[in-house]
C-alpha cells in the first residue's frame, strides 16, 4: 500500500524518448523476483549499464549526479507501452519517482502507476514541448505537483492544470487501495454471483 | 444501459457490471482468471498479509510459462530464481486451491494457448490475466484484457475488478488476403497504420470479410497483438468458426448446456446500427507479408518496402524515435528490408505458437535445410501443440531441416528463461515485440509471420515466402 500522496517540489529528469516501453523500464530478466524489493537497480537497466556491468559513459540521465534526488520524470510521448508488469511502477517508485509528465500513457501502465502512488500527468503537446524547453534552458527549474488542486506549479507563477481520475485521486490522497473498496462491495458481488451461474469450473479434469 | 443497438463489447460489459457508484469505476465481474508464475507471487503475498482467501478458485487456473526452460522436461530448472518462482506458483496454487497445469503436466503451455485449447475461453466471458497478451482470448468474442499484479490480487480476493468503461474502435478488414499473407500480416499492417498508441483507451472489434474468413487460430493471432496498438482488448464476434472450434473441448458446455450456450452466444454479435467511437478500414487484398524494422511493433513495412527516412517524419517526436530505432537496429534509411541477414529464427509464442502456425512453418521447411550458421528455434505454444505436431510428423520435419524442436513456453519471445539473442544478433521472430533487448540484451528483432520466418530460415536473410522456388505458399483460409 502506498503512502498518502503529498504535494512536493522537485526538479525534472528529462527523458526525451518516445514510446518508452516497460521492457526498457524493467528488462524482463528482472521479473524473476517474487517480491517488490531491489527493483531500483533494474530501473532502465540496459540504458544505464554497459555490457561489462559498468555505468555507461556518458551516463544515462538517471545516473547523472545532479539527478539523484529528482522525483519528476519528463518523458517523451506515450510512456509505458508494452507489458502489464507492475514491476515498472514498482521500480520507478523505488528509485524515488513520484510523477511522470508525458503527452500520454499506455492504459495498463497508467492503471498500475496509480495503484502505487505514482502520478501519471498527461500534458498537451504544446505544453509538453515547453516543458522540455524549460528543462534545457533551466535544468534546475523547480516544479510543484499539487494533486489536491490538480495543478503543476511552474517557475514564474505559471500553472499547469491536469486531469486525473476522481476515484484514483481519492485513493492517492488517502494512500489507500482499491481492494479495500472492492471488499466493501461484497454484498453486491454475492448478489451478482447468485443471479449469474458460473460458466466454467476450472477444476474439471485437473488435479487441484 | 440503453435498449438501443449495442456493440459486442457493450453487451459483455453491461452483463458484467456488478455495481457502479457515481464517481467510482464499475465493479466488473470476472468469469475466468488466468494466472502465471511471473505476475502472481506478490499478489498471493498480499492475500496472505490481509488474511484473505481466493474467492473463486474454480474460476481461476494457473500454468508456468514465462520463466520455464524449453529444454527437455527431464532436466531440472538450473536458474535458481526461475526455479524459485515456479516453485512458489506451485505452493501458492496448492495453498489456495487453484488448479495448476504446471511443468510436466500434459496441459502445460503458454497461458494464452492453453485457455482456448482447453475450451476455457468462451464467448461472452470476461477474462483477465496478469499479462498484456490476454487480449488474445477476444478472438472468441470474450472481453479479455491484461492487468497488473495489484489487480491480480483484487481478482483473486473478490473475482472482480474496478474498471472505467473503455471506448470502442472498429477495425474493419475488407476483402481477402492473398496466398502467403496471414493474420500476422494483417495485424502488423494495422499497428503500422495507427501506431503503438493508436488504440489507447479503446477496445478493438475486428470486423469485415477478411476476419470472418479467418480460422480460429488466425483470429487469435490478430487479437493477441491488439495490445501492441495500445488497445485495451480486441474482440471478434463469435460465429460458426468459433463454435466448431469450441465444440467437444474439455471445458466447453456439453449436451443440453451446449445448446443453451449456443443460443446465448448467437445474441452476442454487434447489432445493426450500433455505433463505435472510432473506425479504421484496411483492405486485406492490398496487403503483402509485413516485417518490422524498428524497435516497436508499429515500425513495420511491407516486405518489398524500404527502411523509412527519419527526415521525412513530420512530427519531431516521430523523427527522434525513428532515428533512435535505426541506430539501435543498425539500419540505414532507404535500404530494402529483403535480404537483411538474420542470425536466429524464432517460431513460437502466444502470437504464433499454435498448431496451424507450426504447419505453415513446416510447409516451408519440409525436405529442406536451414541456412548454414542460422540458429532456428521452433517452440510449441503448449505441450498439447507439441504432441499434435509430433503426431503429424512436424517435429521430425523441423529436426530434419536442422531446427531445434523445443518444449512449450514463452521462450525467446521474452527471453527470461535463457533462450535469448546475444548482443548485436538479428532475429526474425514470429513473436509480438521487437522492443530493444526484448529477445536478449542488445538483440535486434524483425517481427514477421511463420511463413516469412520459415522462408528466412532457409536463406539466412529476410525472405518473401511467396518468392521461394518450389514452394506453394498456403492460403491462411485453407490451413486449419
Amino acid at each position: 500500500m502506498a503512502e498518502p500522496f503529498q504535494t512536493f517540489t522537485s526538479r525534472m529528469i528529462p527523458l526525451p524518448a518516445e514510446n518508452v516501453d516497460t521492457d526498457q523500464i524493467v528488462p524482463a530478466r528482472y521479473l524473476k523476483v517474487t517480491d517488490k524489493d531491489g527493483l531500483a537497480e533494474a530501473l532502465f537497466h540496459d540504458w544505464r549499464f554497459a555490457e561489462d556491468g559498468r555505468t555507461k559513459d556518458p551516463p544515462f540521465v538517471l545516473d547523472r549526479p545532479e539527478m539523484a534526488d529528482r522525483r519528476i520524470l519528463l518523458a517523451g510521448d506515450n510512456f509505458g507501452s508494452g507489458s502489464s508488469r507492475e514491476h515498472a511502477p514498482w521500480a520507478l517508485v523505488a528509485w524515488g519517482i513520484r510523477a511522470i509528465l508525458s503527452t500520454g500513457f499506455a492504459d495498463i501502465f497508467r492503471s498500475n502507476a496509480l495503484k502505487n502512488g505514482l502520478l501519471p500527468i498527461t500534458v498537451e503537446p504544446g505544453r509538453h514541448r515547453q516543458l522540455f524547453e524549460l528543462s534545457s534552458a533551466d535544468p534546475n527549474a523547480e516544479l510543484t505537483v499539487e494533486l489536491d488542486s490538480q495543478v503543476v506549479h511552474l517557475p514564474g507563477d505559471e500553472d499547469l492544470p491536469f486531469e486525473v481520475d476522481p476515484f484514483a485521486k481519492v485513493m492517492l490522497l488517502a494512500g489507500t487501495d482499491e481492494l479495500g473498496y472492492l471488499l466493501g462491495r461484497l454484498a453486491d458481488i454475492d448478489a451478482w454471483d447468485a443471479s449469474h451461474p458460473a460458466r466454467i469450473d476450472t477444476r474439471l479434469g485437473t488435479p487441484a | 444501459m440503453g435498449t438501443g443497438p449495442r456493440t459486442l463489447f457493450e453487451k459483455i460489459w453491461d452483463e458484467h457490471v456488478v455495481a457502479e457508484e457515481p464517481g467510482a469505476p464499475a465493479v466488473l465481474a470476472v468469469d475466468l482468471h488466468l494466472v502465471h508464475e511471473v505476475t502472481s507471487p506478490q499478489a498471493f503475498t498480499g492475500l496472505r498479509q490481509r488474511g484473505l482467501r481466493v474467492r473463486r478458485p474454480e474460476r481461476t487456473v494457473a500454468t508456468a510459462d514465462h520463466s520455464v526452460p524449453t529444454h527437455s522436461r527431464s532436466l531440472p530448472i538450473l536458474d535458481q530464481m526461475a526455479a524459485n518462482q515456479v516453485g512458489q506458483l506451485t505452493a501458492n496454487c496448492g495453498e489456495f486451491g487453484i488448479p495448476l497445469h504446471g511443468l510436466g503436466s500434459p496441459n502445460q503451455g503458454i497461458v494464452h494457448v492453453i485457455g482456448p485449447e482447453l475450451g476455457l475461453t468462451q464467448p461472452g466471458m470476461t477474462i483477465v490475466c496478469g499479462d498484456s497478451h490476454t487480449s488474445t482470448h477476444g478472438a472468441f468474442g470474450a472481453l479479455a484484457f491484461g492487468i497488473g499484479t495489484s489487480e491480480v490480487e483484487m481478482v483473486l480476493a473478490t473475482q472482480c475488478l474496478l474498471q472505467r468503461r473503455p471506448l470502442t474502435y472498429e477495425v474493419r478488414v475488407d476483402g481477402r488476403v492473398s496466398p502467403g499473407v496471414s493474420a500476422k500480416d494483417i495485424i502488423l499492417a494495422l499497428i503500422a497504420r495507427i501506431g503503438v498508441s493508436g488504440g489507447n483507451g479503446h477496445v478493438f472489434e475486428y470486423t469485415g470479410e477478411a476476419i470472418g474468413a479467418l480460422t480460429m487460430e488466425q483470429r487469435l493471432t490478430i487479437c493477441n497483438m491488439s495490445i501492441e496498438a495500445g488497445g485495451r482488448a480486441g474482440l471478434i464476434a463469435p460465429d460458426d468458426t468459433t463454435f466448431e472450434y469450441l465444440h467437444g473441448r474439455r471445458h466447453a458446455p456439453q449436451g443440453g448446456a451446449w445448446d443453451e450456450a449456443l443460443a446465448r452466444w448467437r445474441l452476442l454479435p454487434t447489432d445493426p446500427g450500433a455505433r463505435y467511437d472510432r473506425t479504421v478500414t484496411i483492405d486485406a487484398s492490398q496487403l503483402e507479408p509485413m516485417v518490422t524494422y524498428g524497435t516497436n511493433p508499429g515500425m513495420g513495412i511491407p516486405i518489398s518496402g524500404r527502411i523509412p527516412d527519419p527526415e521525412t517524419a513530420t512530427d519531431p517526436g516521430q523523427r527522434r524515435a525513428l532515428a533512435h530505432a535505426l541506430e539501435y537496429m543498425d539500419l540505414r534509411p532507404g535500404e530494402p528490408i529483403l535480404g537483411r541477414k538474420v542470425d536466429v529464427v524464432f517460431i513460437g509464442s502466444c502470437t504464433n505458437g499454435r498448431i496451424s502456425d507450426l504447419r505453415q512453418a513446416a510447409s516451408v521447411l519440409r525436405d529442406r535445410r536451414v541456412a548454414d550458421g542460422v540458429r532456428v528455434m521452433v517452440v510449441p505454444g503448449s505441450e498439447e501443440v507439441k504432441k499434435q505436431a509430433d503426431r503429424e510428423g512436424l517435429g521430425e520435419i523441423f529436426r530434419a531441416a536442422g531446427a531445434e524442436w523445443r518444449e512449450a513456453g514463452c521462450s525467446m519471445c521474452i527471453a527470461m528463461n535463457g533462450d535469448q539473442l546475444t548482443p548485436g544478433q538479428y532475429a526474425i521472430s514470429t513473436s509480438n515485440r521487437n522492443f530493444e533487448g526484448r529477445q536478449g540484451k542488445g538483440g535486434r528483432s524483425f517481427l514477421a509471420s511463420p511463413l516469412t520466418a520459415a522462408a528466412s530460415a532457409l536463406t539466412g536473410v529476410v525472405t518473401d515466402p511467396r518468392t521461394l522456388p518450389g514452394i506453394d505458399v498456403p492460403s491462411v483460409m485453407g490451413v486449419g
